[in-house]
């Protein structure tokens, strides 16, 4: 009957139905968001999208490839959904304009496209646009205890109104940390449904997302683990001092921690590929944000941590390419010197 | 021990002399093709930098000043680390011939990496002691080694890259440097706790 060597299973999965379940797996998390922030979630998704796309196939163009098939796989549609959910909700509109033709163009297309980017593209965009305009990425998020209208969303995206933005929860937290104690803290209008809530409800929806890709298959549960351990460890054990250090509650479910673990580290192509490798890049990656968030200038530095370890990712599967079925335990230390 | 943490800290993430200070570029960007050479390179400039770093030390301190001809530190700083250069060219040919062939003309080249004579000039302004300048020079040099790894390992990922014709080469591997560079932004205004 079987007139094939193994392996039997017929059909393999293309990327195009692993992005289609990416694009699902983001489904609820955006209406959370919308539901939190507002409007400009849409608005930002809308102008990320159309300007990924663009870029994608006007490279294509350029570069005198046919236009559709890189198009047909989603994977563009992903990496401008996946900044367009990083920005903040009343950025002017040129900054996911911008986030889109950086993502596509400067992460992914100028490497040559779909699984050769050593970037993720979506933390390139995001760390060029904070690098270059701190003020419009930082100052132009919303509070969920007001939250705009239509009118007043669109006002700030493209006219000069202002009014409804305010800081992110990790932000203020850290800010007011440097003179009150953690039930002063408490006391701000911002955290008056508590500390985590409401962001903790799409930190669940983001983990609802998570929970369909791994049982979808699409991802594996390594660097998710190893990111969430890698921020928790280090909040646990030297910043259990809640009057000074942001406290690992918030580490976790507010900012961007749950998003960036089951879908900015899970990137196959920019980050590690055994199993122990992408364990440590979660891991690695984890501690570099709590190293940030904590001690450097910059609330949420998922962004900087990622492409960190974006850069060590080679490197990292060097040193934990799984054993080959039939040996022993693996030689100890690098394969470098068996090369050349 | 916490001022030595904080300057190896300082040293190799948050102004590393490569992607922060841009210092010591063109070993960066000349023996990052291959991670073989990158990391003979890492040695041997590790090696040289830590010790031209005591070097320049000793000899601003207890040569220039006393004879009041402080004006002459560049020139006297650079003898220095000629000599400390010649000296480990000396040591490689004789111990691993193959890592002499491997690093060639990279290997004299060192006495022109500005990193090594910035790190002399850095520690003065700094008023760094014997044992800081020490240290200071050996983080700067592990700095630079750390990021000519990583980036000699990420070069040869993109020695397979299907990358747009007028980008190949050279052009890709600067446009990775700038955005390793961003990255490593993010550790700017990282200080103590």
């Amino acid at each position: 009957m079987i007139h094939r060597p193994s392996p039997h299973r017929r059909r393999a999965r293309s990327t195009q139905d692993v992005m289609r379940d990416v694009l699902l797996a983001l489904v609820p998390g955006t209406l959370v968001m919308l539901w939190l922030y507002g409007p400009g979630v849409l608005t930002n998704l809308l102008l990320t999208l159309i300007a990924g796309v663009a870029t994608e196939a006007a490279v294509m163009r350029l570069r005198g490839r046919a236009v559709k098939p890189p198009l047909r796989d989603l994977s563009a549609l992903v990496a401008s959904a996946l900044i367009g959910l990083s920005l903040p909700p009343l950025a002017p509109f040129w900054i996911p304009l911008l986030a889109g033709v950086l993502a596509i163009g400067l992460g992914k297309q100028l490497f040559g496209g779909l699984g050769h980017n050593p970037f993720n593209p979506a933390m390139v965009a995001y760390a060029v646009l904070l690098i270059s305009f701190p003020v419009a990425m930082t100052t132009t998020w919303v509070s969920p205890t007001r939250v705009p209208d239509l009118l007043a969303t669109l006002g700030h995206q493209f006219g000069g109104a202002d009014g409804w933005s305010g800081a992110t929860p990790l932000d203020r937290y850290k800010d007011l940390a440097t003179r009150l104690t953690q039930s002063e803290i408490a006391q701000d209008p911002l955290f008056n449904a508590g500390l985590v809530m409401p962001w903790a409800l799409l930190a669940l929806a983001w983990a609802l997302g998570g929970a369909f890709l791994i049982w979808r298959r699409a991802t594996f549960w390594h660097a998710p683990a190893g990111l969430i351990l890698g921020i928790l460890l280090p909040a646990g054990v030297f910043g259990y001092d809640g009057d000074q250090f942001v406290p690992a509650s918030m580490h976790l479910l507010t900012g961007a921690t749950v998003f960036a673990a089951f879908f900015i580290v899970t990137d196959p192509v920019s980050g590690a590929t055994s199993p122990r490798g992408r364990l440590a890049f979660g891991f690695g990656a984890g501690v570099l944000t709590w190293v940030i968030r904590t001690y450097g200038g910059y609330p949420d530095a998922i962004a900087f941590a990622v492409l960190l370890m974006n850069l060590a990712a080679p490197m990292l599967d060097q040193f934990t390419r799984p054993r080959v079925y039939g040996h022993d335990a693996a030689r100890k230390g690098p394969v470098l010197e068996k090369r050349s | 021990m916490s001022d030595i943490v904080l300057i190896l800290v300082g040293t190799v993430l948050v102004n590393n002399f490569v992607l922060v200070q841009f210092l010591g570029l063109c070993p960066f960007l000349g023996v990052s093709t291959k991670i073989d050479s990158a990391l003979g390179m890492s040695l041997a400039t590790t090696f040289v930098l830590t010790l031209s770093s005591a070097a320049s030390y000793l000899i601003y301190t207890y040569l220039l000043v006393p004879l009041e001809v402080e004006f002459l530190r560049t020139i006297a700083f650079i003898l220095g680390i000629a000599i400390a250069v010649q000296f480990t060219e000396m040591m490689v040919r004789k111990t691993s011939p193959l890592l002499y062939k491997v690093l060639g003309i990279f290997l004299p080249l060192i006495t022109t990496n500005c990193a090594v004579l910035g790190v002399a000039h850095l520690n003065l302004g700094k008023a760094h002691n014997f044992f800081e300048s020490l240290i200071y020079g050996f983080g700067a040099a592990a700095g630079f080694s750390l990021v000519l790894i990583l980036f000699a390992s990420l070069r040869e990922r993109l020695g397979r890259a299907d990358i747009p014709a007028p980008f190949q080469g050279p052009a890709i591997g600067m446009i990775s440097a700038g955005i390793m560079a961003l990255a490593f932004m993010g550790f700017g205004g990282v200080t103590a706790p």
